[in-house]
């Protein structure tokens, strides 16, 4: 193999051959040629577990593919390991950031280089990197530590640095799922300048049509595994791009909302706890959810709903108030959670409810291993019924997961997400709580899941849904509240809701 | 593609079998290879030395295992080192690495030295199980506390159990040398020499006493803890992830103590055989470095009770070899340390090749 001494200077066409990928006896990738045209914006779409993800990690060698082969201007390359594809000119955004927070945005990309030097002539460097951002049609304030920059400051810092590097073939693996739609639309709008400038090839895995319509050229369609079909972004409506991700597959219609709501199941008042600063407190003064309605709180992101999450699930002791379930206090203990049947759905399931090098039928089991079928408790651990409800529910929920022996962190996120759901809406539920369920999912699981939530309502469950989508809040609630600066400012009833109304309170200009 | 399908179905059951035995044999044989690669660097450093690694490794074997009377002695070092390697095990199950179990061992000793003093005229069996539970009970209330501290300060559980050993190193030279002394010790201050009835005997056939036994015991005990009980399964949550066990409601903060407290009382009951099967009583010979050993052998066992039992026999072996060693080679005693820390760096490098060897799994065998 001969490595390229310099990093190429023009967008790179780049070409998947028969590209297979199996994980044991399970195919996630079968035979996938895809074209990347130079200098275009290519969006790749599929449904959780389709394999997007494994497709590029293929491509930028993280993993070795079965089969197949990568192909470069028209040469036919070998990729062992990502260092390999970065001195190819191949770079990748991640979903999650992978800057080091406590350095300033200027240290993280000089040390970011793979030449860089082991001891850094810093005044250099700057001259270097001021010239490099003159290049750049945009800017990102280098002085400041990470740490303090917003989520689209960060994903443009990313960006950045992968164009400081040089590279000339960029994959963004949902870019914009921790982005507000306009920081989403200001980055992606960058990438798809410096596409038609033909300085970059960028391909980007999405769940969103909207950001697919109004940014990318090409798109690429992947459905279990299976390379189904490409062509120009204008050639086809989003109702052809969604039957040819879901296949045969009808959509899961929203359940009809049924029943009156009842007595109020969870009640909260006078609540306080300090927020993960500190420095502010967090001061629920009264929020009450009634069996059969959903309650969402919606807000913009960071004004303490996942403390309040945290309150809920007893990982945030209270410093004042109280938190009642069915008129009895409540701290969240197993035992309470249990009799009182109340279950959580935190979000980034993987990261707040999973044990990710478990096994799926043992994640599965986390609500009922230390209990026998008549719900006393148990001692000895049954291993073969945890194994047969793993089964069940794998299929109940259409898991896909190479086996339920499988590590649950190598299924994809929403697979993780339906493994999650499976676990706290099986059996009696008489208060669920969620945070963001739908996040990084695409629109059939999204579909499936809020159909099941309208279901778990409808058959007498309080649901409190918190949300940083207001969409989402929109079709699913009930009744809304409003969440800033650690306080619930606003209420509103679903039908008598007014976004702007809402919009304004949640960004404090009312 | 299609051809590819029937070339497959035919083998499934079986690659399925034989990749399972792959997959668990991946932790066996990557860590015998790191063992063996730190015989062999350990093998180096004697010829810069000036020694014989062959020489050095023909005594190890005959000196641990060569003889009845070697097996003996490796048998009896191995007793002490099986209960103290679970006092790292069982804690690393949720997720502390905890380094300080010869702290438990030291004051299991003095415990269970100072019960036997001031319990006399009992009947044996009593007599020793009241020192086994003063044993058990200081060993645990150390190591428990190192969790308590963990779980409730956010203190360093690795830096606190190893400062603590310390402590409890000279909280027992201060209690044998001053108010447990015997007068009659004289040159090796050590609390009185217990009752015959309490002294621990031998384990038949095996030449050695029943701490193995005892041993053998816990380690089957713990894995059945870990692997078969709904307990063990909390504590895999929580050493799998904190936050889900804490919204599953799980008692992460008892479960953290219990976990430190029974790995610690495991760890003083070494402390307290060593008193009344070896020493016969409590004195410094009980800072003997089982804890120290304990916990290469735990690392080498993956933290896994059941792989515990033939990785301390072995590591048993070489300590017992240590002394001939030293005469044979005109080497230092150190030496033995000097290999285990060569053996304890492979071993924690081997970490980063997991996953790595294609040998492990068969699926992705098919390659052009
Ligand atoms: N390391 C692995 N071991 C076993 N199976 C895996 C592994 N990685 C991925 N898979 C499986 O391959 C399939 C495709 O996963 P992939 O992550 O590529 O999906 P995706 O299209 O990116 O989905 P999402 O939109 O949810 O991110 C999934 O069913 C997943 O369970
Ligand atoms: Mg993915």
């Amino acid at each position: 193999m001969s490595e390229p001494e310099h990093s190429p200077d023009h967008a790179l066409a780049v070409e998947t051959v028969g590209l297979t990928m199996r994980f044991g006896a399970f195919t996630a990738l079968d035979n996938a040629s895809l074209k990347f045209k130079p200098g275009t914006f290519h969006a790749l779409l599929g449904e959780n577990g389709a394999g997007k993800s494994t497709l590029v990690k293929c491509m930028m060698g993280f993993y070795r593919p079965t089969d197949g082969q990568m192909m470069i201007d028209g040469r036919e390359v070998d990729i062992p390991d990502p260092r390999a594809a970065h001195a190819l000119g191949l770079g990748m955004v991640y979903q999650h950031f992978t800057l080091v927070p406590s350095l300033t945005a200027a240290e993280n990309l000089v040390i970011s280089r793979e030449d860089a030097p082991t001891i850094i002539n810093w005044r250099a460097e700057r001259e270097k990197l001021d010239a490099f951002m003159k290049t750049m049609p945009f800017k990102v304030p280098l002085e400041q530590p990470v740490n303090r920059l917003a989520a689209g400051e960060k994903q443009k810092l990313e960006l950045l640095k992968q164009l400081y590097l040089g590279r000339k073939f960029l994959i963004l693996d949902e870019p914009t799922s921790v982005l507000t739609p306009a920081e989403a639309d200001e980055l992606l709008g960058m990438v798809r300048g410096m596409t038609q400038s033909g300085a970059l090839t960028a391909v980007m895995i999405t769940h969103k049509f909207r950001e697919v319509s109004a940014f990318a050229d090409d798109v690429s369609v992947l459905r279990r595994g299976v390379h189904v079909g490409s062509g120009r972004v204008g050639d086809y409506t989003h109702a052809d791009l969604a039957a040819m991700m879901i296949g045969e597959k009808t959509i899961q219609q929203s359940a009809e909302r049924r029943g009156e709501a009842g007595e109020a199941i969870l009640s909260v008042s006078n609540a306080l706890a300090p927020d993960r600063s500190g420095l502010k407190t967090i001061d629920i003064e009264s929020l009450k959810v009634r069996a059969g309605e959903i309650v969402g709180i919606a807000g913009v992101s960071g004004n303490g709903q996942m403390e309040l999450m945290e309150i809920l699930t007893g990982q945030r002791p209270l410093t004042g108030g109280r938190i009642e379930v069915e008129g009895r206090p409540y701290h969240a203990s197993r035992r309470e959670a249990r009799n009182l049947k109340v279950r959580y759905l935190p979000e980034e399931p993987l990261r707040n409810a999973c044990a990710p090098k478990m096994s799926v039928a043992e994640n599965i089991a986390f609500r009922t291993f230390d209990i026998d079928r008549a719900g006393k408790p148990r001692f000895w651990l049954d291993k073969t019924a945890m194994t047969a409800r793993g089964r069940e529910l794998v299929d109940a929920f259409k898991v896909k997961t190479a086996s339920i022996d499988s590590e649950i962190a190598s299924l994809s996120g929403g697979n993780v997400q339906r493994a999650v759901l499976a676990r706290e809406l099986t059996g009696e539920v008489d208060l669920l709580i969620i945070s963001n369920p739908c996040f990084g999912l695409d629109f059939s699981a999204i579909a499936e899941i809020r159909a099941r939530i309208v279901a778990a309502r409808n058959s007498g469950t309080a649901v409190l849904l918190i949300s940083e989508d207001l969409d989402e809040i929109l079709e699913l609630s009930d009744r809304i509240l409003v969440m800033a600066e650690g306080r619930l400012v606003y209420e509103t009833t679903a039908a008598a809701a007014d976004t702007n109304e809402i919009g304004a309170h949640m960004t404090g200009h009312e | 593609m299609s051809a590819d399908i029937t070339a497959e179905t035919p083998a499934k059951g079986t690659s399925l079998q034989l990749g399972h035995i792959l997959r668990r044999a991946e932790p066996i044989i990557i860590s015998l290879i790191a063992m063996l690669a730190g015989l062999a660097l350990f093998g180096l450093f004697l010829l810069a030395v000036g020694k014989s690694p062959i020489t050095f490794y023909e005594l190890v074997y005959k000196a641990g295992f060569g003889s009845a009377f070697s097996w003996q002695n490796t048998l009896s070092r191995a007793a002490p080192l099986l209960l103290s390697a679970l006092c790292v095990a069982l804690p690393a199950r949720l997720g502390l690495v905890v380094i300080g179990g010869e702290g438990a061992i030291v004051l299991g000793g003095v415990a269970a030295g100072a019960a036997g003093m001031y319990l006399p005229g009992l009947p044996g069996a009593i007599g020793i199980a009241a020192m086994m539970i003063a044993a058990a009970i200081a060993g645990g209330a150390w190591i428990g506390a190192v969790g308590a501290m963990r779980h409730y300060r956010g203190v360093n559980e690795t830096i606190s159990s190893l400062l603590m050993a310390y402590i409890a190193i000279a909280l027992m030279n201060h209690l044998v040398e001053g108010p447990l002394r015997d007068p009659a010790s004289l040159n090796k201050p050590s609390t009185a020499p217990i009752e015959a009835a309490y002294r621990i005997g031998e384990m038949p056939f095996l030449g050695t006493h029943w701490g193995l036994g005892l041993g053998v015991l816990a380690c089957i005990a713990c894995w059945v803890l870990i692997d078969r009980t709904s307990w063990g399964f909390a504590a895999r949550i929580a050493g799998g992830n904190t936050r889900a066990a804490e919204v599953q409601g799980l008692p992460v903060g008892r479960l953290v103590i219990g976990f430190t407290a029974l790995g610690g009382a495991l760890a003083g009951l070494a402390g307290m055989m060593e008193v009344a099967a070896v020493h016969g009583s409590a004195n410094a010979s009980l800072a003997a470095g089982y804890g120290y050993t304990g916990i290469l052998i735990a690392f080498l066992a993956r933290h896994n009770p059941l792989a515990i039992i033939p990785v301390a026999l072995l590591l048993a072996g070489f300590e017992a070899s240590s002394g001939l060693v030293q005469r044979r080679l005109d080497l230092p005693d150190a030496t033995v340390l000097v290999l285990q820390g060569f053996v304890f760096i492979t071993i924690l490098l081997s970490e980063t090749a997991y996953g790595r060897f294609k040998l492990f799994r068969p699926d992705e065998w098919r390659r052009k």
